[in-house]
Order: C-alpha cells, then structure tokens, then sequence
C-alpha cells in the first residue's frame, strides 16, 4: 500500500456549492498540512460539481479530487461510503477530516470500520505530534463536563470536526492548484436506502449554526409568549434564538430551536443566556461560543461559571431595558 | 407482521448529575464515580427501546435487549424489561471493560450473530458518557446489514422500514430494507415509564449472561485489549476568567448597564 500522505477534507456540499463548514476544514486542514509539509487535498462528492473544486483551491486546497455522478444527488450512507472507501484507499491520505454535520457524523463512522481504523467525533481541536506525525484530537466527553484527547497510529487516521472550531482563510482566486476526477464506479444494487422525501421546517432570518449572535432562553422563561421578547432582542442584535432543553421539551418552541447535547451545537461569537442555569448537556451546545453573557436571578447558577458577563436578577426585569439600551447602541 | 428486534443498551454515569460532583483522576484518566448516585441507562438508548415498542405495540413482535460491561447494575440494565422488553442479554466479564467503540461494536455484533435472525437493530445516536456516537455505524458494517442513523419515527412493513432521520433544520424519510441498524436520537419523544406491573414481571426475569468466550470472541480483540483509539489525556477544561456580574441599584438599571458595558468591551 501506498505510504499515507497528505490532510484531506471532505468537502461537504450544499446543492454542489460548499458548505460553510467544507471552508473551515480547508483553513483548520491548512495549518495542519503546513505543519506536516504535506499537500492538503479536498474530496468533493455529489451529482453537479460547479465550481466548488476552484472555490476550494481558493480556499487552501492543492488538490481536489471531484466525484461526480447522478447516483450520488442525495447523501446516502451506503453510495458516500462506497465513493469515499475506494477514493481513500486511491488516495491514500495520512488523514481526512470531516464536518460534525448530519452527514459527516454518518459518513465517517461507517467508513472508518469499512477501512479498518479510528475515528474521532465532534474534534474541538487538532494538533500534530511533531516526532510520529499524527494527530492529536481533542472532543468534548461526558456531555461537556470533561474533554479527552486522542491518538491512532492507524492510517488514515479520521476525525469529524465541530462546526465553527476552525477558521476559513481568506479565499485567494489566484491560488492554483490541481483538480482531478475520481470514477464513482457504483453498483445501484448495493444502494440499500432511498429517500422519499426532505422535509425543511423554515426558519425566519438567520439560522442558528450560521448566527454570531444567539440569545438563548431556558426554563426561567416560563413559556412561548416570553420568547418573543427574546426573538426582538434577536432581531434588534441581527442573532438568532435558541433555546435550552426544557422549552423544547414543553413544545414552548420548535424542536430545531434546541441547543446542547441532544441538539444543536452552535459557536457564536455572542452567546446571550437568559434565564438558563447552565446544564452540562446544554453547555456542551454552547462552550464554543467566544462571550457568554448571562441573565439569571440564582447567583449560583452554573451559567455564571461559563460567563464572561452576567447580571443577577429576574430576566423580565433585566432584558427589556437591555433591549432597549442595545437598540440605542446598535442604532447610534 | 411480528418483528423480530434487538436493542443495545449502555449503562452509564448519570449524565443529569449536577457539574459539580463530576470528578476526574488525572493519573488513571477515568472519571470518579460521584458516591451515592445510582448509574442510569443512556437516555438515547431508552428511546431507542421506546423505538422498538413503538413498533411492538402497533404489530407485536419481540425485543432482545443486550448490555454490555462489567459488574452491571441489575435494577439499571433491567429497566428496558420493566418498559416491556421482552429478553436481556448481558456481555457481562471485566474483559469487556474499558472499551473504544472498535471493540465495542466488536463484541455487540459477535452477540447478535449468536442471537440469531432479526429485523431490525436499534441503538441510541451516541452514549451520553463518551458522546463518541460510533457504535451503531460499526455494528452495521460489521454485520454487513444497511444502516440510518439519528431517527426521530420509524415504522415497519412488508421488509422495509420507514425511518424520519432527523437532518439539519428539518427530517428526510429514509426507506431501508430489513434487516438494518437504525440508530435513535431524542427527537423521538420521551421513553415511556416503566409500569407497576412491568417492574413485576422484569423482576422474575433473569438476564442471560454470556462470557466472550459463548459470543465466540478472545479477550484480545474486546474491551480496553481491543480499542483502536488510544486515551491521551482525560482533563476538565479550565475556565477562564471569572465572571464580570454588573451591579445596579435596581434589575432595569443592571440591564442598561450591561448593554452599555458589552459595547465598551466591544462584544456588541
């Protein structure tokens, strides 16, 4: 076999532009290749690739390797693992990163055993051991109470990567690099899935993965009319609102709007608590954020451990004259 | 149509224990059991139970339930027969401790093949413990049966199922032919409660256990013996800084100042 080389991203698309997170892999892998002094390649896999493998040069790729037939328009586990399986074992990388993402955390497992090595998921850091090569991986454990980091000297060695933990590079037009196609060569008898249909519940303005300013609400909110109070903070502030698991529990708001462990992981640079007392589970949503800012009438709330900014006091109370004094700012 | 169906349960540190009373010990890198607190089975993998009697209670049928570690809580690992599980099967040896999801998935694939035919495999998203979210997957491809992961609904006929796997901002339904994996996440919905009457009936119910040796397995490939992953360093994040609480003669003049203090901090 081939010697393992080179940091490879899986280029996540989305209806064949890159996605966000496909960026961040490319400026977190970047780093990681220079260290190496290795190539950073990008995989990219789907039905109609426009010009996301330029775009990903632009974005610090060497070489991107491209993919493309109509079997594969829709993610499915077993046509991306297929690809991807024959393209690792062409390729031969040292490693390849995935996005934490509804299909990196499908796709990777999966793959991962078929190659016969190890995998670690939602990575808040990587790092490279200088003397082996490998990669040290660091993921958040015990839903957000503790961190642990790993090693494999299998290769490629495969991680998923939280969204938001790394950071794009400027895209550079100019950059030049080497595009090449892979065969998808599938089998449609091994395809054991179809999808009948995707579902999109809309959400109203921005989304909350893609948001730098998430005013979230907890229990202490009480139910769905005082979230309204929060959607104006949110809007005033361009953020998105999020909520912690008991408001989604009590259908208070959608399901889509939970943050933490058991749903969505978010890494704002603003994260505005309000009336949330700071759970584990729901921490482990919302570390990432760069400022947490808590309201919450308990001063031994374990919110006020994460804050950098709090105030002590009944939120009804306290946010409508902070609304109204970050109107003025935002105004003025 | 009856089907046949198994599901994988973990026991676990009970992952609502308040932050406080989580410790570590940074010389063995394992976590501290905090005294007194009863251990819990990994809230994913009652939904997926909860998945499976869904299923069962529409068109009947039968539910294995398999744990695996050592030294296991028999009033913990007993609660998915008390939910109305119908069997359980326990990979109970101290060779079975301290595994990765490699050697996990490698020891719960060994036991369904000795389990015999079934339809349908659940196991919850990820084990809220090690959050690693890989065994499913693992399980599937060593068993070589298709796999969907993260479901919120799933329904059965005619040797298909009907899964809602739950995608960013939204589900897909995903249709799988039987036999597969289908791992559970909480949207979902609740588990349901154990009954008065189904705790009866669990508690005349012994679990089955088996040695690696009766799943056809050595020691070697289980358990800490068999991981793929190496274990660096288990720490607690230190947390910067301390909090900067503003204070007010009242809660509306905090709320002003507050916003006041984030824009000279430049944070809004």
């Amino acid at each position: 076999m081939a010697e393992n080389k080179g940091i490879m991203i899986y280029g996540e698309l989305i209806e064949g532009k890159l996605a966000p997170i496909t960026s961040e892999l490319l400026g977190g892998g970047r780093h990681l290749a220079d260290q190496l002094k290795e190539e950073l390649l990008c995989i990219l896999v789907g039905d109609k690739i426009d010009d996301a493998a330029k775009k990903a040069i632009s974005f610090g790729a060497d070489k991107v390797y491209t993919v493309e037939d109509p079997l594969l328009k829709d993610y499915q586990t077993d046509s991306y693992v297929a690809v991807m399986e024959k393209a690792a074992k062409e390729i031969s990388p040292r490693a390849i990163l995935f996005g934490q993402t509804a299909v990196g955390r499908d796709l990777a497992p999966r793959l991962a055993f078929r190659l016969g090595t190890a995998l670690a998921m939602d990575c808040m850091e990587l790092a490279v051991d200088p003397a082996s090569k490998l990669l040290q991986e660091t993921r958040s454990v015990y839903g957000g109470n503790a961190r642990a980091t790993f090693s494999s000297d299998l290769l490629p060695q495969m991680v998923t990567v939280r969204q938001k933990a790394m950071t794009p590079l400027a895209p550079d037009d100019a950059k030049k690099g080497e595009v090449a196609a892979i065969k998808a060569d599938l089998d449609p008898a091994k395809i054991r899935t179809k999808v009948l249909d995707t579902v999109k519940e809309e959400v109203a303005g921005v989304k909350l993965e893609d948001a730098s300013i998430i005013v979230a609400g907890g229990r202490g909110i009480g139910g769905p009319e005082g979230f309204k109070q929060l959607e104006e903070l949110a809007k005033i502030v361009k953020g998105a609102v999020g909520a912690s698991r008991p408001p989604s529990d009590n259908k208070w708001v959608p399901e889509s709007w939970q943050i933490g462990l058991t749903g969505k992981i978010v890494s704002p640079d603003v994260y505005i608590a309000v009336a949330i007392s700071g759970a584990s589970q729901h921490l482990a949503g919302c570390s990432g954020a760069k400022t947490i800012i808590a309201i919450n009438k308990d001063p031994e709330a374990n919110i006020f451990k994460e804050a950098r900014f709090g105030v002590v006091g009944d939120w009804k109370q306290v946010l409508p004259a902070f609304t109204q004094k970050v109107k003025e700012l935002v105004a003025g | 149509m009856p089907l046949n169906m198994i599901v994988c349960c973990k026991q676990i540190l009970d992952p609502e224990d308040p932050p406080a009373s989580f410790k570590i010990d940074p010389a063995s890198n394992k976590v501290i059991p905090p005294p007194g607190v009863a251990p819990v089975v990994s809230p994913f993998d009652e939904q997926a139970v909860e998945a499976a009697l869904k299923i069962k209670d529409q068109q009947g049928g039968k539910i294995t339930v398999i744990s695996l570690g050592n030294n296991l809580l028999r009033d913990v690992v007993k609660k998915p027969l008390s939910m109305g599980a119908d069997e359980l099967i326990l990979l109970e040896d101290p060779a079975f401790e301290g595994g990765d999801s490699w050697s996990t998935a490698f020891a719960l694939a060994a036991a369904i093949k000795k389990v015999g035919p079934f339809d349908i495999i659940f196991c919850g998203r990820q084990a809220a413990d090690w959050d690693a979210g890989q065994v499913g997957s693992g399980i599937a491809e060593i068993l070589g049966i298709p796999s969907v992961t993260v479901a919120k609904k799933v329904e059965a006929a005619d040797g298909k199922a009907k899964v809602e796997r739950v995608i960013t901002d939204g589900y897909q339904v995903i249709e799988v032919t039987l036999p597969a994996l289908i791992t559970v996440s909480n949207e979902l919905g609740e588990a349901r409660y154990a009954t008065l009457k189904g705790i009866m009936a669990a508690s005349k119910k012994q679990p089955v256990v088996w040695k690696p040796a009766d799943i056809g397995v050595e020691p070697s490939q289980i358990g800490e013996a068999g991981r793929k992953t190496k274990l660096l360093k288990l720490f607690q994040p230190v947390k910067e800084g301390k909090c900067e609480v503003i204070e007010a003669d009242t809660p509306t003049d905090a709320g002003a100042k507050l916003a006041a203090r984030l824009r000279e901090a430049k944070v809004i």
